[in-house]
């Protein structure tokens, strides 16, 4: 269990330096969501290709990583109705919101962003609800 | 030059992610779910996040980036509906599969057909939120 915290702290940091560079070299903000749905709903225009190199690192490094060491549990559901659910609730609820844990967690928090803070209390609680009723209650996930 | 930095800072953020255990379902549930076997990971790689982050924030101030352009100004501190509510249905999206966007794409090619239906299902919804805000607005305005 510690060693899970000190791994959590070591990840966070390497995720805080990404979004670091991605800040500082390209002045943008990393935010996920952002970034996907742009590419998705055809908004990001002139910055496709900046957004299409951030994906394939984003995916390609960890593919690497969990090939080479063997590692990558993710113990995502097999139940595809509550996954497909979840994806869409996902899709629609970061792009009406305009960002997500990345975006609005990660770098609105870290500049002290009103609107990334209060973001943040509502995802957090709203994901604790759900686990609350759906494990819980119906016993569903 | 552009796309290589940002083909860095996306691999540096997926390493973070797979590294601390974010792609990982139960590890974000497990936080979630404080009437269970409470996973206090989350809080220790949000928090190892934001250190770099703000010190990157205010390696901002008087400078330009890197590759040109300007910094993303400060958002105005409006509290509209859109992010009351868009956040509100990403929580229960994100606390039903214990998935969000970026550890989604991070660990594509290991979750299974269960992440690849939840990155399908995503790229929906983030098709579809445009038209759906359109029409929320179109309702009642809002802002932001």
């Amino acid at each position: 269990m510690e060693q899970d915290w000190i791994l959590g702290l070591i990840g966070g940091g390497i995720i805080g330096i990404a979004g670091a560079i991605y800040l500082l070299s390209n002045g943008r903000i990393m935010g996920a969501s952002g970034i996907i749905g742009g590419l998705v709903d055809g908004s990001a225009g002139n910055q496709s290709k900046e957004r299409l190199s951030f994906v394939a690192g984003l995916f390609l490094v960890p593919t690497l990583i969990a090939a080479i060491m063997g590692i990558g549990e993710t113990n995502v559901s097999d139940n595809l109705v509550v996954v497909a659910i979840a994806g869409l609730l996902v899709g629609v609820g970061t792009r009406i919101a305009n960002g997500c844990t990345s975006g609005h967690g990660v770098c609105g928090i870290s500049r002290l962003s009103l609107r990334g803070m209060v973001a943040t209390v509502f995802y957090i609680g709203a994901g604790g609800l759900t686990v609350v009723l759906f494990r819980h209650l119906l016993g569903v996930i | 030059m552009r796309n290589i930095m940002a083909f860095i800072a996306g691999g540096t953020f997926g390493a973070g992610l797979l590294i601390s255990g974010m792609t990982d379902t139960t590890k974000v549930q497990g936080w979630l779910d404080i009437f269970g076997v409470w996973d206090p990971t989350l809080a220790f790689v949000m928090g190892g996040a934001i250190i770099p982050m703000a010190i990157a924030w205010g390696l901002t101030k008087g400078r330009t980036p890197l590759m040109g352009g300007l910094f993303p100004p400060r958002p105005e501190a409006r509290l509209g509906r859109n992010l009351i509510v868009g956040s509100t249905l990403f929580g229960m999206g994100w606390g039903l599969a214990g998935l969000c966007p970026g550890p989604s794409i991070a660990s594509l090619s290991f979750g299974g057909i269960g992440g690849i239906t939840f990155v399908v299902a995503m790229a929906v919804g983030m098709w579809f939120a445009p038209k759906l805000r359109d029409r929320m607005d179109a309702l009642a305005p809002a802002s932001a």
